[in-house]
């Protein structure tokens, strides 16, 4: 747990004391904006909520999130400094476990900075604020999500680009395995998988927080996804370390 | 690696005790054999100086001792901790400077050192002391605040180095310790690798012939994967007419290179 906390806590100082962490706030708070306030209608729909905001929020994290990530491990295979970190008298795991809660509690942190959308809709009308911080849950537990896959995916190369493409084309698949588009093409060849895939979608289990709706079961699926995602990235930088 | 086998691969009963054994560690990479059953043992009070040409698998058979490339065949221990099932007891005995020193470039100086001493288990004061004591031994107080990415070549492998000693490791593994260092800079490094040498093991690889003759107390000459020598610095040089260890080396890595 020391030694978990120990890498987290050296990430995150990382993220700030480079323009990262800047430039994704930055960007994720203007895209979050224009969409919420534009494309979403906030103010036109005359509704004292925050389903724009929420209707959003998965694809901006799926384009900004494999961002954070693409660095985790390919930086660290890029500059040499894997090789000291996993000679370092820690397990893969905690390595693994650290550099995702420094990314997690940094999606926090940039989640936290919308506040203002809050204080706008509570001021301009009665939102169930309870609905509200669902929302918040369940974006958390997406950028969780996405972060896993990311940061396996980081694990794969020492070239960042390419886990970046890696990571959104993951959580893309993940995004819209429930859509239509998807799952009328598996039932038409393969029902089974049509079941599965539906089952396995990020955005419906997200919708349901949207909605205000908290379930043992999605909690379970995000944390599943998640561990599945990290183990993944385990196998992956014990496999592909020296390489 | 069987109980039968072991007795023949440590020389018996060394005394004061083996450090790190290693016994026919061997690393495949696809055909290409880059070390080949390698075996020797490293007693405390040794420094043995790892010599061969660029890609005799120097960094490679270092990579598995310190447990970061997991070998084909064969093992490493460290204080009796084998690197591969118990390798966060060996890595904890173990100081490790990586091939070219890396550290994170925008961390300072105190904050890198700060971290690795956090992971090694040390905090409130005794963190300060540890790391203060690390800067004292590699002389960078006067820049311990600085970025990492901001220093000169020399300052960066120091800073690598301090945390390799950090901790005060029983064996320290050093890859090529003193490149890139001026020429006090690397009379110092030695200076320092000779007054800790009577606590611990030491390997360090190294291009630098002199450097053998300066503060080992053996040598072993790698090529093409394998042990071509192993013996004191004043028994290799006896090895060719002119008495020069360059001329012992070339002798022994250029040799090899024919006869495959």
């Amino acid at each position: 747990m020391r030694n978990i906390l120990a890498i987290a806590d050296r990430e995150l100082a990382a993220y700030f004391a480079t323009p990262v962490a800047t430039v994704f706030i930055v960007i994720f708070l203007v895209m979050q904006g224009t969409l919420t306030f534009n494309l979403g209608n906030f103010f036109e729909r005359g509704q004292a909520d925050l389903n724009p905001f929420f209707t959003f929020i998965p694809w901006v994290f799926l384009l900004l999130i494999p961002a954070i990530t693409m660095r985790l491990w390919a930086e660290e295979r890029r500059l040499g400094t894997i090789e000291l970190l996993l000679t370092l008298p820690i397990t893969q795991g905690e390595a693994v476990l650290g550099k995702f809660v420094a990314a997690w509690l940094f999606c926090g942190i940039a989640l936290g900075l919308t506040f203002p959308f809050v204080i706008t809709v509570n001021v301009l009308g009665q939102p169930d604020n309870g609905v509200i911080a669902c929302g918040y849950l369940g974006s958390f537990l997406v950028a969780g999500a996405f972060l896993s896959v990311g940061s396996a995916m980081s694990a794969v190369t020492r070239n960042q680009v390419i886990a970046f493409v890696l990571a959104v084309a993951v959580c893309f698949l993940f995004t819209v395995a429930s859509y239509p588009l998807v799952t009328d093409f598996l039932s038409k060849n393969t029902p089974v998988l049509a079941e599965i895939a539906r089952r396995l979608a990020v955005i419906d289990r997200f919708q349901a927080f949207a909605r205000g709706v908290i379930a043992a079961r999605d909690i379970v699926y995000f944390a599943t996804f998640i561990g599945f995602w990290l183990f993944v990235n385990t196998v992956l930088v014990e496999q592909r370390k020296a390489d | 690696m069987t109980a039968e086998q072991r007795p023949t691969l440590n020389p018996p009963a060394p005394n004061p005790p083996a450090l790190i054994e290693i016994a026919g560690l061997t690393k495949r990479f696809g055909a290409f054999t880059a070390v080949d059953t390698v075996s020797f043992t490293v007693a405390k009070g040794e420094v043995l100086g790892f010599l061969g040409p660029n890609g005799a698998g120097k960094s490679t058979t270092m990579r598995m001792l310190a447990g970061f490339m997991t070998p084909t065949a064969g093992t490493a221990r460290i204080c009796g901790h084998d690197v591969q099932t118990a390798s966060v007891a060996a890595r904890r005995a173990l100081g490790f400077l990586p091939e070219g020193a890396p550290t994170y470039p925008e961390m300072s100086v105190t904050g890198f050192l700060r971290f690795c001493a956090k992971i090694r288990g040390y905090s409130g004061s005794e963190l300060g002391d540890r790391v203060s004591h690390a800067l004292d031994l590699t002389g960078l107080q006067g820049v311990r605040l600085q970025p990492v990415e901001t220093l000169s070549k020399g300052f960066k492998r120091r800073v690598g180095l301090a945390q390799a000693l950090l901790h005060n490791p029983p064996v320290l593994v050093l890859d090529e310790p003193t490149d890139g260092l001026d020429p006090n800079q690397k009379h110092e490094v030695r200076a320092l690798i000779q007054k800790m040498a009577p606590e611990k093991a030491i390997v360090i690889s190294t291009h630098i012939l002199e450097e053998v003759d300066a503060v080992c107390t053996r040598a072993i000459v790698i090529a093409r994967g394998r042990i071509v020598a192993d013996a004191t610095p004043a028994e290799l040089e006896k090895r060719h007419p002119s008495g020069k260890l360059d001329d012992v080396f070339r002798l022994l890595t250029v040799a090899n290179k024919d006869a495959a």
